[in-house]
């Protein structure tokens, strides 16, 4: 390659390079800087102690926090996967012209380009005290008093993971589903498989890089989650996300730093383990 | 499976599918309907009455913050973060097609800021603005925070179609005498103009929804979904499912000119497909 097109590679690549540079790399390393300062109630001090660190993973409370939103990840991630795993399934092999395969694809994908937080506000009038699930329950004679369970409780929290991120193990997992040569399943048919056989021997092996990216979103998205939790719990339930934006609002940003330096580590943990399974630039 | 009668399996995975869609969907046309409950309805069926008092409210600016202010922020910022996804995703696609030094490492960075959690970004920008003594603000700050969202995916985009992009296009232009300006300008984009918009699409939306990444980096001025946010800690009338119609409608009037300009392209291309014995 000559020297001038060695250039205009670069050249072309640049603006995306920047933008991670100063603001994914820089940002990270500034957390890691600052989760050793200092602070008190009005500044933070440059300095370098471990306290912020020994302040976080002695207190009781970091560990349950923890084990709350793992809890969090584990459930959604299981929901979404049968949920996802499902749709994509019907979508991409009993869905016979390729124009509805693209219609029904393009509904369930609409939803990740509107609001997040207008979606959450849409469960009140089915939750709520006198919501429609309460009021439909009640006039079935099903219930005298109306659950309190159904908003603001970890019930909520899930059910609003699940209805934000499932497509994003649809969308993977249907990527993977579109891949399979169909004479794979005919071979399979004519070597005597049943439907349930064919579905568990052959395609399941084979959607497993889908699952994986998929599996990394929802992880991911729901570890470091805060709003969600937040709106849908009415501040009973806990995570991860929640502490760090409670330290931030006291103006403890070491402290936030330190619990997002030990997040991401947590987070980047995960992800590797699932890579291992995957390799995400031939999925492409 | 692909063949033959649709069995029972069909009808269950099709009823299965519907509840799916009915579940992603429902709740957001309740708050449609609920939208435009009367004056002295509430956040709840029944109706008390239909009216369109609740979208008046939202446009008197004392009623609820700075609604008309925050919408025309995430308007612009959207726009912005729409155009430098296409064009910086475009041009590391033409990049990444030829091996250079560190074109590993950048792929890597990309993935990494698509599962770095989104509030880490937030609050590492909002840090580093701080340690550094300067103001965050929707235009620079959350700017740059947004772009770590949408070119991510742009630039996966971006592989996908010239992973899929015939060559020869190019050869043939450059055989004919034009420049790589000129292909990339007369051959290229035109070519993957379908691809583009969805580029922009994606950075699009994701900047107008974008909340966590906007948490510590807005500043000051609010964006829209850091509004609808305060709002629902303190109002409690159907004017929040006001905002969130309106919300949505820019959403989907945004979704649709892009499917819409993509189907006409591809129908244009249908019946123009062959130039052959129509040279200029």
């Amino acid at each position: 390659m000559s020297r001038v097109k060695l250039w205009i590679t670069y050249l072309q690549v640049a603006p995306l390079a920047l933008v991670f540079l100063l603001f994914l790399i820089v940002p990270i390393a500034t957390i890691v800087v600052v989760s050793f300062f200092d602070y008190n109630t009005t500044q933070i001090i440059p300095a370098f102690l471990l306290q912020n660190y020994e302040e976080l993973l002695l207190s009781p409370v970091t560990w349950r926090t923890y084990q709350q939103t793992i809890q969090f990840a584990v459930i959604t991630w299981a929901l979404t996967l049968v949920i996802g795993f499902t749709v994509a399934y019907f979508v991409a092999f009993y869905v016979r012209s390729p124009t509805m395969q693209t219609v029904l694809f393009l509904i369930c994908t609409i939803p990740f380009w509107t609001s997040n937080v207008i979606r959450m506000i849409s469960w009140i009038p089915f939750l709520g005290r006198n919501g429609l699930a309460n009021t439909t329950l009640m006039n079935l004679g099903l219930i005298r008093q109306p659950l309190e369970f159904l908003l603001y409780s970890d019930f909520a929290v899930v059910l609003a993971y699940v209805h934000l991120y499932t497509l994003f193990m649809v969308v993977p997992i249907f990527n993977s589903m579109m891949r399979i040569d169909r004479s794979l399943l005919e071979a399979a048919r004519d070597a005597g498989a049943s439907g349930w056989q064919t579905l568990w021997n052959v395609i399941l092996p084979l959607c497993k890089p889908g699952i994986a990216i998929g599996s990394i979103f929802i992880v991911t998205i729901v570890m470091g989650d805060f709003v969600t939790v937040r709106m849908m719990s009415g501040g009973l339930s806990a995570s991860v996300g929640l502490m760090m934006a409670n330290a931030m609002s006291l103006l403890q940003y070491p402290a936030a730093a330190a619990n997002a330096v030990v997040l991401l580590l947590v987070v980047l943990l995960i992800v590797a383990a699932m890579m291992r399974l995957v390799d995400i630039r031939k999925e492409l | 499976m692909q063949h033959g009668k649709r069995g029972p399996a069909f009808w269950f995975l099709g009823a299965f599918f519907c509840l799916f869609v009915l579940f992603l969907y429902g709740p957001t046309l309740t708050i449609l309907i609920l939208s435009f409950q009367g004056p002295s309805g509430g956040l709840t069926f029944p109706m008390n009455g239909v009216s369109v008092h609740w979208f008046k409210n939202l446009f008197e600016k004392q009623m609820v913050g700075d609604f008309a202010g925050s919408l025309q922020r995430s308007m612009i910022l959207g726009a912005a973060t729409m155009v430098v996804t296409v064009i910086a995703s475009f041009s590391a696609g033409l990049a990444f097609r030829t091996r250079f030094r560190g074109s590993g490492t950048i792929f890597y960075l990309a993935i990494a800021s698509l599962i770095v959690p989104s509030i880490l970004i937030s609050l590492g920008i909002g840090l580093l603005f701080r340690v550094l003594g300067w103001d965050p603000a929707w235009y620079s700050s959350a700017f740059g925070a947004h772009l770590t969202w949408t070119l991510p995916f742009g630039l996966l985009i971006m592989f996908a179609v010239f992973n899929r992009f015939d060559r020869r296009y190019e050869e043939a232009a450059r055989d004919l005498g034009a420049t790589s300006w000129q292909t990339i300008r007369h051959v290229v984009v035109p070519i993957l103009l379908p691809s583009l918009i969805g580029v922009g699409l994606f950075g699009f939306t994701l900047s107008y929804d974008e909340f966590a990444r906007s948490l510590y980096t807005a500043g000051t001025f609010n964006t829209l979904p850091l509004e609808i946010y305060g709002m629902t800690t303190n109002v409690t009338t159907p004017v929040l499912y006001a905002l969130g119609t309106v919300t949505t409608g820019v959403s989907f009037a945004v979704i649709a000119v892009a499917l819409l300009s993509v189907m006409w392209l591809r129908r244009r291309r249908a019946r123009h497909g062959s130039d052959a014995g129509k040279a200029a």
